[in-house]
């Protein structure tokens, strides 16, 4: 590992001034803000990420989970994944946030992880974890050596010819379902982020992953309030049964009158580079019978423009399968 | 060259009387210490304001920062590297080897320490980062005379068998009781996915954290 230097932030002023020195937010920061770590330290050691500097924002006032007037929730950035996903609102009236948190890493990991650090959870491609392989998120320019390769866990929705990356997180998938907002104070004040303009698609710069800029620190998400009805559940398919990434997996929330589903909001994980919110799903939904047929198209619909890689054929049908599952047991009447 | 301030006395290695009942721990750290003290002239010549108090296996870098931890209820003055684990800083500063290393990379739980009562991988923590917080180990726990619930249930199931993943094993069960869970040996298996046992104890490891579960729900008797 990198020798770095190590510094408190006891304010978020300052420590948006200091990081606003750094000529990225992206890849390769030499600044960096640190939380839980899970990610960055792991990086750190694989000499994949070098900071020069971190900026522990643990002890920032941003580990509160409160009620909103307009009846959503707002999360600050340092608190913990386990303690989000126990949180008795969120189990209430946000089960498939509990649910996707719970579904990830192991108990120490969630204890550790923060929220802020989880929306910015890096990919688990072995090709850009390994320093000897080509990566062009890694090293831009050097080459995607997933492509053609070890491309079983990688994505198949939103990938280009430069890069093939899966983004890892079960929280954020629950979030693009749910509509959250990122609130990200800057050099240049404050601003507010839906999730869905958050995370950007690899395109020709992979190692640009979100619109953060150097000095943005998140400060919080909020959730709105839950749609009137509506039940929610996360579904994740994988190798193993506990402690591993998605195959494919899906967040749901959706609402049913009189057998037709009146509104529903869909994420995938697992099969995109970003948090795979599909609007076209939902459009096939809204509207018509909650039946299998229906829950099938809107499946056929999310997976439309799926490209498959060498290894990873299987997933745009188990996606489909994870969809419709997880849609079927979201509407099964009590 | 010490890396450490600690008033109290320091049992083991450089105890002489300990010589008769030697480990293979204690064996490696009087190497450790014997090429250490071959190569301490240079060392000692660029850090001599450290005061040495003590003969420790750890060398202290130009970039040493003062950390204070606070580890089993005790206090330790420490100068170390910002790119030292809390796993390292327990083991290679505070010799408190119960913590293991296996993946080192939060993979694999056997580095489980409680941080503030809550279990975390000590491997993806930096020590300096945790100045103010109760952090117990499993050397904080239970002892051999005494051992926690949970220390005498692996013993009774039988719940190991190289017993290297073990004392993460017991930390994970140990915050594991305070945790929602639910009452099934499935609750228990998938709160307890992130500690590996290449041995395979599994079934035991879940029989000795049922029998403390349920031990607990029973009223004592008298």
């Amino acid at each position: 590992m990198k020798a770095f230097q190590l510094t408190r932030a006891t304010d978020s002023a300052q420590a948006i001034a200091t990081a606003a020195k750094a000529k990225t937010a992206q890849q390769g920061a030499e600044i960096r803000f640190i939380g839980g770590g899970t990610t960055l330290i792991d990086l750190m050691k694989l000499n994949v990420e070098q900071p020069q500097t971190l900026i522990d924002i643990n002890r920032l006032p941003l580990d509160k989970i409160e009620a909103l007037p307009d009846g959503g929730l707002t999360i600050g950035a340092v608190v913990h994944n386990s303690d989000l996903a126990y949180h008795p609102l969120v189990r209430k009236n946000y089960a498939v946030l509990s649910e996707a948190i719970l579904s990830g890493a192991s108990a120490q990991l969630r204890n550790m992880a923060t929220t802020g650090g989880n929306l910015l959870q890096r990919t688990r491609c072995m090709y850009f974890r390994e320093t000897s392989m080509p990566c062009n998120k890694r090293v831009p320019g050097s080459g995607c050596a997933a492509i053609g390769g070890a491309n079983r866990s990688l994505a198949i929705l939103g990938t280009s010819e430069h890069c093939i990356a899966t983004n890892p997180s079960d929280m954020n998938v629950a979030m693009a379902a749910l509509e959250a907002t990122i609130h990200v104070r800057g050099p240049k004040g404050e601003r507010s982020i839906p999730i869905a303009d958050f995370h950007v698609l690899p395109g020709s710069t992979p190692q640009r992953e979100t619109v953060l800029e150097p000095g943005d620190l998140i400060t919080h998400v909020t959730l709105p309030a839950p749609a009137p009805g509506s039940r929610s559940l996360y579904l994740k398919l994988r190798d193993r049964a506990s402690y591993e990434f998605a195959l494919a997996s899906a967040a749901v929330v959706v609402t049913v009158a009189n057998g037709k589903v009146t509104r529903a909001r869909l994420a995938l994980g697992g099969v995109g580079t970003k948090p795979w919110r599909s609007t076209e799903a939902e459009q096939e939904l809204t509207g018509q019978s909650a039946t299998e047929e229906v829950f099938r198209k809107a499946a056929e619909a999310a997976l439309r423009g799926a490209k498959p890689q060498s290894e990873n054929g299987f997933k745009v049908e188990l996606a489909k399968r994870c969809l419709v599952h997880a849609l079927t047991l979201a509407t099964q009447t009590a | 060259m010490s890396d450490q301030d600690e008033s109290e006395e320091r049992t083991g290695a450089e105890n002489p009387s300990e010589f008769g009942r030697s480990t293979r721990r204690k064996f490696l750290s009087r190497l450790g210490t014997a090429s250490l003290l071959a190569t301490a002239g240079p060392v000692t010549t660029a850090f001599g304001q450290h005061s040495v108090k003590e003969q420790g296996t750890s060398s202290v870098s130009k970039d040493a920062i003062p950390v204070t931890l606070r580890v089993n209820g005790k206090k330790h003055d420490l100068r170390i590297d910002p790119r030292t684990t809390l796993l390292d800083c327990l083991r290679e500063h505070l010799h408190l080897t119960g913590s293991k290393k296996g993946c080192d990379h939060g993979q694999c739980g056997a580095c489980t320490v409680h941080i503030n009562g809550r279990r975390v991988n000590s491997c993806l923590c930096f020590a300096a980062m945790h100045e103010g917080e109760e952090i117990t180990t499993v050397e904080g726990i239970g002892q051999p005379e005494n051992l926690h619930p949970v220390q005498a249930a692996f013993v009774t199931c039988d719940a190991y068998q190289c017993g290297y993943c073990t004392s993460g094993q017991i930390m994970s069960a140990v915050a594991l009781l305070k945790e929602p869970c639910g009452p099934e040996d499935a609750d228990v298996k998938e709160l307890m996915s992130g500690n590996i046992c290449r041995c395979g104890a599994y079934p035991n490891i879940v029989a000795a954290i049922q029998s403390v579960r349920q031990d607990a729900k029973q009223p004592k008797a008298g």
